[in-house]
């Protein structure tokens, strides 16, 4: 593939210097009716060329995609794109087939004439009422699924946990036996307290910081979201979730661990995925990598963006309660 | 109108002109040579992205203190991609591509001798020159340009700390659009008034061409949504510069707590978005008005649709002022909000798929005259419905939570407003080139143009919505500190030659271009067999464009093919016969 493309490149680049030179006697300037021919084929080749490019993409690059989506509201955010992509692909085929089909079949002939055809209002009320419907049908759709993800009011018993953003940095923070957050502000942040705890607020001692994340599998999970510097984005792919981290400003995002770690490790689409970026890593001389849930930086936030992560794990509820009891409180931090 | 006799000197020919085709000419040639540094600047980028720590003479050359042994720094990267997207957007698709057209075709198509102010028309002109200027030196100050995306988003673009293109560079970034802001407000008011006054006789609204009425509600829409983006850019000046807080809050930043509070970030958002959505119109629209003109001529056809097209122009510049929030769906802005978006958002799909599907039926059963500038219209149909479609994704606030800001949204606008609208462009510089110059150019570079440039955009854009859905993050100087993503590094390396290849097709262009200016063919007067009145002009330049009275108007522009003609075409000048019924 790539050496073909070089070599792609230097016709090109000999082709542009042969031609500019020949430009100075070459003053054929409108399209002839041999012109019409072979450009018409042409839009017919390209439209092999175009195909040929989705299909491959679909093909060669469906690997590389993400696995089985990490939490229940994934999994709607799933079949929604599912449904829409469907749609989208449908439309995409016929519409670019009529496209290039029409450019090659009626390519212009000397001595005939087109059809003088201005106007069909029948025709245009079908591609105006049909789009209409079906968009009002995925308006209807989207919309469900999207309150159904923001919306975490009815929650029951649901793990409350800050995610804090710096650069270039994550921290986090559970709310403790009282499962609510201390208050917090970056103008009491001051040595150990990274956060900006306020520690004159009783909620705030059971507060739990740390630096990795843990979610415990089948149990609603509310994040706060903070920033102390500029914007970024908590960034969550393998559980469809995303949300901006603005100063000034707590955001919000909710899902609901479905898979664990282990669990997803062990899933068919994760392992060939793995296997495969193993292989690469294999012949760059690397360690094989092994996959664990992520959190990303997705907006632009200065030099590091680009390696700004923190990893997730997701455990059965059990563990992940000995986990949080084994780590230190704000208050015995700050001690 | 007689004041065309002064005499002129080569100053007030070629440099301040007030003459709308000596503008229209000023503005094309400006903008590709910003063209040409903003490509230039994406062939830089992608290189690291393909191979990121492989060291490069030409990034070495180009980048001076910003490179370490060929090898770029996180923060040129960073100010790569930002420069590179406003000049894209702005000075190449906006100033270049409408301020060339409008210019150029307003007065020629609706017969008036010139804008309604030659003044403020080279006032603005020269305003964007200006702002092209400043731009073009933010690159050599010694901090580096400005960095924070070319949506620039506070607190990053507020905070030098943050990043060092929030310096001076980001100073300069504010004064360039600023001042281009003021040019293309004088634009566009210049292209409201004089479609509104100065039609010749018989030219009604309902008999303007396509590229008219896409001109026209372009610069309304310029009108209503610039001085937002001028107001956001002016609060970011006084947060910045006179420590007010509108933006800005609770910000600890190495070490230290800065003073704001009770500004927000999010207020920056809607402001910017204001005008950022229905700036990807003001890029598109003149680009379909452009299609619509040269694929009825090249069809041989009348454009289907003439009203619904006119509908659907008007239809998506009132929605593209009430969809900006479909950018901010994660923004932590309330979700309420998010679902309305939504819903005007896919409203905006159907104008849009009634402009795509009527661009179709004018093909069938045309007599289609291939054309370089028909080429690119029909490959700007096809890129619009590959990006528009996903479009669909974008903008249903479910879907956008997990695609938003990956490499999906990159391939998306891309193709949709970025390509689309560069081929549009490119169609009206090859179809009335003849009316600029007096020359043509060359058809046989015309068709190598194309199809290279065709190959390679699809080849760089249309892989590209698969790495955005493995969930690569945009704006990533790099991907290897993500073994996660180490599986998409050999499609980035395809997209980088797609894009080598695509950019140096570009150069068959610039060649055909510049060489047909001196050298081409000599045009004739109509050589499309058009029914436009600009072909009716003189093919020298004359200052106020007809020699004697401006012709009259008596149908419509699209009488290709009429039954009744022995031509395939029948000037808007020609009257109609008796009971002959207008279309
Ligand atoms: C040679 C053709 C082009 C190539 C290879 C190219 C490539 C890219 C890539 C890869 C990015 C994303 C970088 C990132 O997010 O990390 C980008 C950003 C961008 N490009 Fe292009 N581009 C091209 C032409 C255009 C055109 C014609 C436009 C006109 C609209 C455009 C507008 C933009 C914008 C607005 C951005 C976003 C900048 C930002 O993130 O702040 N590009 N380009
Ligand atoms: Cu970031
Ligand atoms: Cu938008």
């Amino acid at each position: 593939m790539t050496a073909l493309l070089y070599i792609l490149l230097a016709i090109v680049i000999a082709v542009a210097i042969w031609q500019v030179a020949s430009i100075l006697k070459l003053k054929s300037v409108i399209a002839t009716e041999k012109d019409n021919n072979i450009q018409g084929i042409l839009f017919a080749v390209f439209g092999v060329f175009f195909y040929g490019l989705m299909i491959f993409s679909f093909v060669k690059y469906s690997a590389l995609l993400l696995p089985d989506a990490a939490s229940l509201e994934g999994e709607r955010y799933d079949t929604l794109y599912m449904v829409t992509m469907v749609l989208i692909l449908v439309v995409q085929a016929i519409t670019q087939f009529l496209l290039f089909y029409f450019a090659f079949k009626y390519r212009g002939v000397k001595g005939t004439k087109a059809l003088f055809y201005a106007d069909s209002h029948k025709l245009e009320l079908i591609w105006t009422v049909i789009p209409a419907v079906v968009l009002a049908g995925m308006v209807l759709y989207g919309l469900s699924v999207w309150i159904d993800v923001m919306d975490s009011s009815d929650a029951e018993n649901p793990l409350i946990v800050e995610v804090y953003a710096k650069q270039f940095q994550w921290e986090a923070r559970y709310a403790g036996k009282d499962n609510e957050l201390g208050l917090a502000n970056v103008r009491n942040i001051k040595g150990i307290n990274t956060m900006g705890v306020d520690m004159s607020d009783k909620n705030a001692l059971d507060d739990i910081p740390v630096r990795e994340l843990h979610l415990p599998k089948g149990r609603k999970v509310i994040f706060k979201f903070r920033s102390q510097d500029v914007l970024h984005s908590a960034y969550m792919p393998h559980f469809r979730a995303q949300m901006n981290c603005v100063p000034g400003m707590v955001t919000q995002f909710a899902f609901t661990p479905s898979m664990t770690t282990e669990e997803m490790r062990l899933n068919e689409k994760t392992i060939a995925k793995v296997d495969n970026i193993n292989e690469i890593r294999a012949e760059k001389g690397e360690d094989p990598y092994e996959f664990d849930y992520l959190l990303l930086c997705n907006k632009i936030c200065g030099a590091s963006h680009y390696n700004m992560q923190m990893k997730i794990v997701v455990e059965e509820e059990a563990q992940f309660n000995s986990w949080l009891n084994s780590q230190k409180t704000m208050a015995q931090v700050v001690q | 109108m007689s004041d065309h006799h002064h005499k002129e000197t080569f100053v007030t020919k070629y440099i301040f002109s007030t003459d709308h085709k000596m503008i229209s000419k000023q503005y094309l040639v400006t903008g590709i040579f910003m063209g040409i540094i903003g490509v230039f600047m994406s062939m830089l980028f992608r290189l690291q992205i393909a191979w990121p720590e492989r060291s490069f003479s030409i990034i070495e050359a180009f980048l001076g203190h910003h490179q370490d042994g060929g090898v770029m720094s996180p923060d040129i990267y960073l100010a790569l991609v930002t420069i590179h997207g406003t000049i894209m957007v702005f000075f190449v698709l906006t100033a270049g591509l409408s301020g060339t057209f409008s210019n150029l075709l307003i007065p020629l198509q609706i017969g008036a001798r010139d804008m309604a102010s030659g003044f403020l028309n080279m006032v603005s002109y020269w305003l964007f020159f200006l702002s092209s200027l400043l731009m073009v030196i933010s690159l050599f100050i010694e901090a580096g340009p400005a960095s924070a995306g070319w949506t620039i988003y506070p607190p990053l673009s507020a905070l030098p700390q943050a990043i060092p293109g929030s310096g001076l560079g980001m100073t300069l970034w504010l004064v360039s659009m600023a001042i281009f802001i003021a040019s293309s407000l004088l634009g566009a008011l210049n292209y409201i008034v004089t479609v509104l006054n100065l039609r010749t006789v018989g030219m009604k609204m309902t008999r303007l061409p396509l590229t008219i009425w896409a001109f026209f509600i372009t610069a309304i829409i310029g009108v209503v949504s610039f001085p937002v983006l001028l107001s956001a850019a002016l609060l970011l000046i006084f947060d910045r510069s006179f420590g007010t807080s509108f933006y800005l809050s609770d910000i600890f930043i190495q070490g230290e707590v800065l003073h704001y509070q009770g500004g927000s970030p999010v207020l920056f958002e809607h402001l910017f978005w204001f005008l950022g959505h229905p700036e990807v119109y003001i890029v598109l629209l003149p680009a379909l008005g452009i299609t619509s003109e040269i694929i009825s001529t090249n069809s041989r056809k009348p454009i289907f649709g003439y009203r619904a097209m006119i509908g659907s122009i008007i239809a998506i510049a009132f929605l593209s002022t009430i969809v900006w929030g479909h950018h901010m769906f994660v923004s932590g802005m309330n979700p309420f909000l998010g679902s309305v978006f939504t819903f005007t958002t896919l409203l905006i799909a159907i104008p849009s798929a009634v402009k795509a599907f009527n661009y179709i039926t004018t093909l069938w059963k045309g007599n289609l005259q291939m054309n370089p500038a028909m080429l690119f219209s029909i490959g700007l149909v096809s890129t619009f419905i590959s990006g528009g479609l996903t479009g669909l994704v974008l903008g249903d606030s479910a879907l956008d939570i997990n695609v938003h800001d990956t490499y999906f949204v990159v391939a998306h606008f891309h193709l949709v407003m970025g390509v689309s609208a560069i081929y549009g462009m490119f169609a009206g510089v090859y179809h009335w080139f003849p009316k600029m110059y007096g020359k043509m150019m060359n058809k046989t570079l015309g068709y190598w143009h194309f199809w290279l440039t065709a190959v390679a955009a699809y080849g760089v854009f249309f892989p590209m919505h698969f790495i955005g859905l493995a969930g690569l993050p945009r704006r990533y100087y790099s991907n290897t500190a993500f073994p996660l993503f180490d599986d998409v590094a050999d499609v980035n390396i395809v997209i980088t030659l797609f894009a080598i290849l695509g950019g140096s097709a570009q150069i068959i262009f610039l060649a055909n271009f510049f060489i047909s200016i001196y050298k081409g063919k000599k045009a004739e007067q109509n050589p499309w067999r058009s029914n436009t009145l600009e072909w009716t002009t003189p093919v020298e330049h004359i200052h106020g464009n007809w020699p004697g009275e401006i012709p009259a108007v008596q149908r419509w522009a699209y009488d290709y093919s009429k039954p009744g003609y022995e031509e395939d075409f029948v000037c808007q000048t020609t009257p109609l016969k008796e009971g002959e019924e207008e279309s």
